[in-house]
């Protein structure tokens, strides 16, 4: 008990200096900010640093803006998938089935479109609606008839692929109509003109860092007057800078490739939503907490089986949309299409730090996980490594990275 | 006769901040039913466990002579070979396997071929179960047997390991009266063939009945050994010996001034969630405003399962009787609906039912009243802040910030964190289920300064405590419970100790 210290009672200034006191407030322990955040840190540095590796193996090749544009759309869906999973997987569950039903939806929306001559967005329209019952098909059985999620989407991958191939009749359909690629192979190119490069990727990628500085600054205004600690304004500065370069590098490149991929869009638009909800509405908070204890969460009121219902649906949803995405990028569909994206999309939730018992995990991390994988694929095969030893070098990543997530619990003590 | 099987000689055993044994002595005769009673958490168990090499030899300080040779025991299967078998209070038997495949669990016997002869080990398993009087197929399931019927299987396996030393944890807790009587008949038994055996029981009638020796464990350390054959012991003494000390903890004064009724149940009855037997039958229990009230009963009594029960059913099923809040009778069938009706219970156990553990103060204290804190399911998260810090002020919950793991904090603390989260959803009645337990001295005095605080401004308390002294130094007024039915309700002025622990024992007497 009398090892618990008592908070240093850092008082920054009275509210109503707030916009000085942002200026001038804040710790510059760089040490103990890192310590604090090693587990989140951590994936950005892992991410940094394989970046690096294989920018020098490539002989830069990998950061070309080619490269770059190609990343974004290869493993896009991917991405889309890990939010959905990284939810269910701090809720405590997981879901084995979304390979299949991006191929069943990817297959639906390819009927309506190609067999049958409907316009475009009927496809997605439907593709949507399909993978939503999907979801609500697992969530009633996992909330409502109290089946562990590993056994029903382990159901869900078997019956949705039978599906699939039913749907299909077995054969692969292809092309879709034009407006249909765009979804995935679509560009915003040449809205603003430029010299080689397209102004408009550039100026999206200046809002979004205004975007960030601007949201950054007011939470950090709105800390201090809740008397919260916050890092010092020169290190808040250099966070800013440094996010903000990084994103305009990033622009830069799009823009001297082909521009702004839509689906990039897409996902940046999912990225955020999803960001806040799990972060800032009463339905993430829920996900947290049954997941984090399942008990605790029912016994202050939590709607258990309502919010593992929801979970569920969403994920069809987000499976919904990758399938679009994956059918739109592919041209067509395959009665094969979307095999093992599951375990792509788990592990980068996993390799983001999500925790295997629930409870703990972010959207964000997970897509830096999912970009670990993406760069480390896209690497392995501009080098021509073979499939083989990519698989393994997956593995060990996969396996390394939630080594250190158990380590990590069983040193900060909270042993369950 | 007077020949010693047992002698466990200066026992001491602390835990990280607590010591649970302290200088126990504790002597057994050869075929005796020696019972060891005592409160919920006087170190009974830990004595047990220190015999039975759960506690391994070198984590404690003493010395443990069986037949007269010094023992060190390094787990289970040391003691279990000197034939000490220890069957706790929660059964250990596997539900699919059959009584033959349990009887003989962890010590197979092999053919010559290395297989199990699952032929003789079934006949052997048909003979052990003539010897406990249980006539069942051994290849019947366990799944498929009652609990006195999976209590004898146990003593058979213990049979089956050559016992010499036999001990009980709480044998009788979750029988019915016939399955009681029964299994007191069967210890009888075996005192005949000569086994020795250590029984823990809160049943004094029981103990009264059958053994031939008391020891009674107070506060860690053996006050006594009472000789069950002398004139003068009854179960008063036995109570006497085990609540005999002062308040030894200091309780804040406080002004008592009840208003009107908060909460009352009528007749409310609930059944077990699996096996079919009511835990608490025809209880009713009134709370006013202003009002501490006390729930005393033992171990299984059903406390926690009433407070539950009545927290939006969160405990047991085919839940009958009324449910009055402010007068007006309410249905409160899920937990979010007992909290809309001002309805707050603080659990026993924080760790698994009051917090997450890996997530920090903030969120805990906010998790039972999001809603009060947001608007169309959004958050706001500095009003989130600001609420968690006031609590922490408030509650002087020590942490260095609200932003810390709930995991990290001292037991304390941790209560306080719980305390807050359910003052935050505003309630009108709190249910307070052990609100001390696993806590420091220091802690326990600041959270009876808390309690006081919300009596005083009006809210309805209900304490359930196993420590009696606590009871009557914070309580208005005090209800027994015992096997789920009220045994007694008295104001604090007229209460002692003594008087409670009896109304506490009170069972339905005993057939022999």
């Amino acid at each position: 008990m009398t090892s618990i210290k008592t908070p240093s009672t850092e008082r920054p200034t009275p509210p109503d200096s707030t916009p000085t006191a942002a200026l001038h407030s804040g710790t510059n322990d760089l040490r103990a900010l890192v310590l604090n955040n090693l587990r989140q840190s951590g994936i950005y540095v892992a991410l940094v640093v394989i970046v690096a590796l294989f920018a020098v193996l490539t002989d830069g090749v990998l950061l070309s803006p080619g490269n770059i544009t190609n990343i974004v759309l290869q493993y896009s869906y991917i991405l889309v998938l890990a939010i959905g999973m990284v939810i269910l997987i701090i809720g405590g569950h997981i879901d084995l089935s979304v390979g299949s039903v991006v191929a069943l939806t990817g297959a639906v929306s390819a009927v309506l479109v190609i067999q049958q001559g409907h316009p475009w967005w009927i496809g997605v329209v439907a593709a949507l609606v399909v993978g939503v019952a999907v979801g609500a098909w697992h969530g009633f059985w996992v909330a409502y008839a109290g089946i562990p999620a590993f056994i029903v989407t382990l159901a869900g991958m078997l019956l949705f692929r039978g599906l699939t191939l039913r749907v299909l009749d077995n054969i692969s359909l292809s092309p879709f109509p034009s407006e249909y690629q765009q979804v995935a192979a679509g560009f915003l190119n040449g809205l603003l003109g430029g010299q080689g490069f397209d102004a408009f990727t550039l100026l999206i990628g200046a809002i979004a860092v205004a975007g960030y500085a601007v949201s950054g600054f007011r939470t950090r205004v709105a800390r201090i007057r809740y008397q919260q600690p916050v890092e010092s304004f020169p290190l808040f500065v250099a966070r800013v800078v440094l996010v903000g370069a990084v994103l305009m590098y990033f622009a830069w490149q799009l823009a001297h490739a082909r521009g702004l991929p839509i689906v990039l869009i897409i996902l940046a638009v999912l990225v955020l939503v999803y960001g806040l909800l799990t972060r800032r509405t009463v339905f993430g908070r829920q996900v947290y907490a049954i997941g984090g204890n399942l008990s605790a969460a029912a016994l202050s009121g939590v709607k258990v089986r309502t919010v593992n219902f929801w979970m569920f649906v969403n994920m069809g949803f987000l499976a919904a949309v990758a399938g679009v995405i994956y059918s739109s990028r592919s041209n067509g569909a395959q009665p094969a299409a979307g095999n093992m994206f599951e375990l792509d999309a788990i592990a980068a939730a996993f390799i983001g730090g999500a925790a295997v018992t629930g409870g703990v995990g972010t959207v964000v991390g997970a897509m830096v996980g999912g970009l670990i994988m993406a760069v480390m694929s896209n690497g392995m095969q501009l080098m021509g490594i073979d499939q083989s030893t990519q698989s393994v070098v997956k593995g060990l990543v996969l396996l390394v990275a939630v080594a250190f997530d158990v380590y990590n619990k069983r040193r900060a003590g909270t042993a369950r | 006769m007077d020949d010693t099987i047992l002698e466990m000689r200066r026992i001491t055993k602390t835990f990280p901040g607590v010591t649970a044994l302290e200088d126990v002595t504790l002597a057994v005769r050869r075929g005796e039913i020696h019972a060891i009673c005592g409160e919920n958490g006087a170190g009974k168990s830990t004595l047990m466990k220190v015999l039975s090499g759960v506690h391994p030899s070198g984590s404690y300080d003493g010395e443990i002579l069986f037949d007269g040779k010094p023992m060190q025991f390094r787990g289970i299967r040391d003691s279990e070979a000197n034939g000490i078998v220890i069957i706790h209070q929660e059964l250990a038997l596997v539900p699919y396997l059959s009584i033959a495949e349990n009887i003989f669990l962890g010590n197979e016997r092999r053919g010559r071929s290395g297989l199990i002869d699952w032929n003789f080990a079934n006949a052997e398993a048909a003979k052990l179960l003539a010897s406990v009087g249980l006539h069942e197929n051994p290849v019947t399931p366990v799944i498929q047997l009652g609990v006195g019927k999976q209590q004898l299987v146990e003593i058979a396996k213990a049979l089956s390991k050559k016992v010499r030393l036999l001990i009980l944890d709480e044998p009788t807790a979750a029988l019915n009266d016939i399955d009681s009587a029964h299994l007191l008949d069967l210890l009888r038994a075996l005192k005949e063939q000569g086994i020795t055996c250590i029984m823990i029981s809160h049943k004094l009638n029981e103990i009264t009945a059958i053994a031939d020796s008391t020891t009674v464990i107070r506060d860690g350390r053996a006050v006594e050994t009472l000789d069950m054959k002398s004139d003068d012991v009854n179960q008063q003494r036995i109570i006497r010996g085990m609540v005999g000390r002062d308040l030894d903890s200091f309780y804040p004064d406080r002004e008592s001034s009840p208003g009107d009724e908060v909460l009352r149940i009528e007749d409310w009855t609930v059944r077990h969630p699996v096996q079919d037997r009511m835990v608490v039958e025809g209880v009713g229990l009134s709370v006013r405003a202003g009002e501490v009230v006390g729930i005393a009963g033992l171990m299984g009594a059903g406390r926690t399962e009433l407070a539950m029960s009545v927290f939006g059913r969160s405990y047991g099923r085919d839940i009958r009787g009324r449910l009055f809040v402010h007068g007006r009778e309410v249905q409160a069938r899920t937990v979010a609906e007992a909290i809309d009706n001002g309805i707050a219970y603080v659990t026993e156990d924080r760790k698994r039912y009051g917090l997450n553990l890996i997530d920090d103060v903030r969120r805990n204290v906010s998790a039972a009243a999001l809603d009060r804190l947001s608007r169309l399911g959004w958050v706001n998260g500095n009003e989130e802040i600001k609420v968690a810090e006031a609590s922490r002020q408030e509650m002087n919950i020590r942490t260095p910030s609200v932003m810390a793991v709930v995991g990290k904090l001292s037991g304390g603390n941790q209560q306080k964190v719980v305390l807050s989260k359910w003052l935050f959803t505003d309630p009108d009645v709190l249910i307070l289920d052990e609100p001390t337990r696993g806590i420091d001295v220091g802690a326990k005095y600041e959270i009876y300064t808390i309690i006081n605080r919300l009596v005083a401004a009006g809210k309805a308390v209900i304490v359930i405590s196993s420590e009696l002294p606590e009871l009557l130094g914070m309580c208005d007024r005090i209800y027994t419970l015992a096997a789920g039915r009220i045994t007694g309700e008295m104001p604090v002025a007229e209460a002692t100790q003594e008087s409670l622990m009896e109304l506490m024992t009170k069972d339905k007497e005993l057939v022999g």
